[in-house]
């Protein structure tokens, strides 16, 4: 097996480790951490399915798409932790419950 | 209180993680080559483009219109950040910083922002560009945080200025280009590379104050006693 389908199966990885612990872990922090694994494992499968034209050996287009969504992920990450971190100076407490709304 | 997930709930949920690798890696690795030409179009089209990396290119002249929306999506977060209220006190600089971080930080700070600015530059030619000099610059604010540097509200009007300069200058040659050229972003072959050069410039700014600002998880807190 060549490296980049080594590549495909490891962002598959952990595209399904972030998938469980997404839904399994029930801390927020766990839970966005969870998230960037699974960005993380979206991004390695598009480089490494990036195959190039007939010019050059990569294709430069999904490299500059995997850095926009680098930046985007970095903000979205930095407004949950945010989020994360007002949801515990204001009420203490660290995950999300689906209970009954008083 | 805590309200964990079951044990069967978990297996199941393990299975369907499982299955969605397998789903992926399978349709990824049996995609059929040769089926996109962006790539010879990209590369026939570099010596148009203002740049000689070809992701420099991609990034900044053919597919513009992204990174312009994507700097405004790192300012939207910022705001959202912002709109929290005061930032807690940071516990790590609640004592004061030892000897060893801050003459780190006197010899690191100043590389940190050299780096930056080779980064904006080589880009054109090599790896680099905005996004990695603006990530670097960032580092170099988070550094100056961490021994203990706090905005104060004397600097407030230049720091937004800086905030809103990488977004106002690509929306400007955005606009420039829709009236004078007749398509939105369309960078004319004798000025790309110095309108590239520009965007970067402004953006690596506001890239790296944003990623600063987000750093404090709150408004920085002199800032609402001012008003």
């Amino acid at each position: 097996m060549q490296a980049p389908q080594l590549y495909v199966l490891a962002g598959a990885a952990l595209v399904g480790l972030g998938l469980y612990s997404l839904f399994a872990d029930r801390h927020l922090l766990r839970q966005i951490i969870a998230l960037n694994i699974m960005g993380g494992g979206v991004f390695l499968v598009l480089i490494a399915a990036a195959k190039g034209g007939q010019f050059g050996d990569v294709d430069p287009v999904p490299r500059a798409m995997v850095l926009t969504g680098v930046v985007v992920a970095v903000s979205a990450t930095a407004l949950a932790l945010a989020l994360a971190g007002r949801l515990h100076r204001m009420t203490g407490a660290s995950q999300l419950t689906i209970g009954d709304e008083d | 209180m805590s309200n964990s997930v079951p044990v069967h709930l978990r297996m199941l949920l393990a299975a369907l993680a499982a299955l969605m690798s397998l789903v992926l890696s399978a349709s990824v690795l049996t995609l059929p080559a040769g089926t996109s030409d962006l790539a010879d179009s990209v590369f026939s089209l570099m010596d148009k483009s203002g740049a000689d990396h070809p992701v420099t290119a991609v990034l900044l002249n053919f597919r513009g219109y992204d990174t312009m929306l994507e700097i405004g999506v790192l300012l939207l977060a910022l705001v959202g950040v912002w709109s929290f209220g005061p930032a807690p006190p940071d516990p790590a600089t609640l004592a004061p910083a030892g000897p060893v971080l801050d003459s780190a930080r006197s010899v690191l700070l100043p590389m940190l922002l050299i780096v930056a600015g080779y980064l904006i530059w080589v880009g054109a030619s090599a790896p680099g560009g905005a996004f990695q000099a603006g990530a670097i610059v960032a580092a170099a604010g988070v550094l100056a945080m961490l021994t203990g540097w706090r905005p104060i509200p004397a600097l407030r009007p230049a720091i937004e200025v800086g905030l809103a300069l990488g977004l106002l200058v690509f929306v400007g040659v955005a606009g420039g280009t829709l009236s004078y050229v007749g398509t939105i972003l369309l960078l004319p072959e004798e000025a790309a590379g110095s309108m590239i050069l520009l965007i970067e410039v402004a953006a690596t700014i506001s890239i790296g104050l944003a990623l600063t600002a987000v750093y404090l998880g709150g408004s920085p807190s002199h800032w609402a006693e001012t008003r």
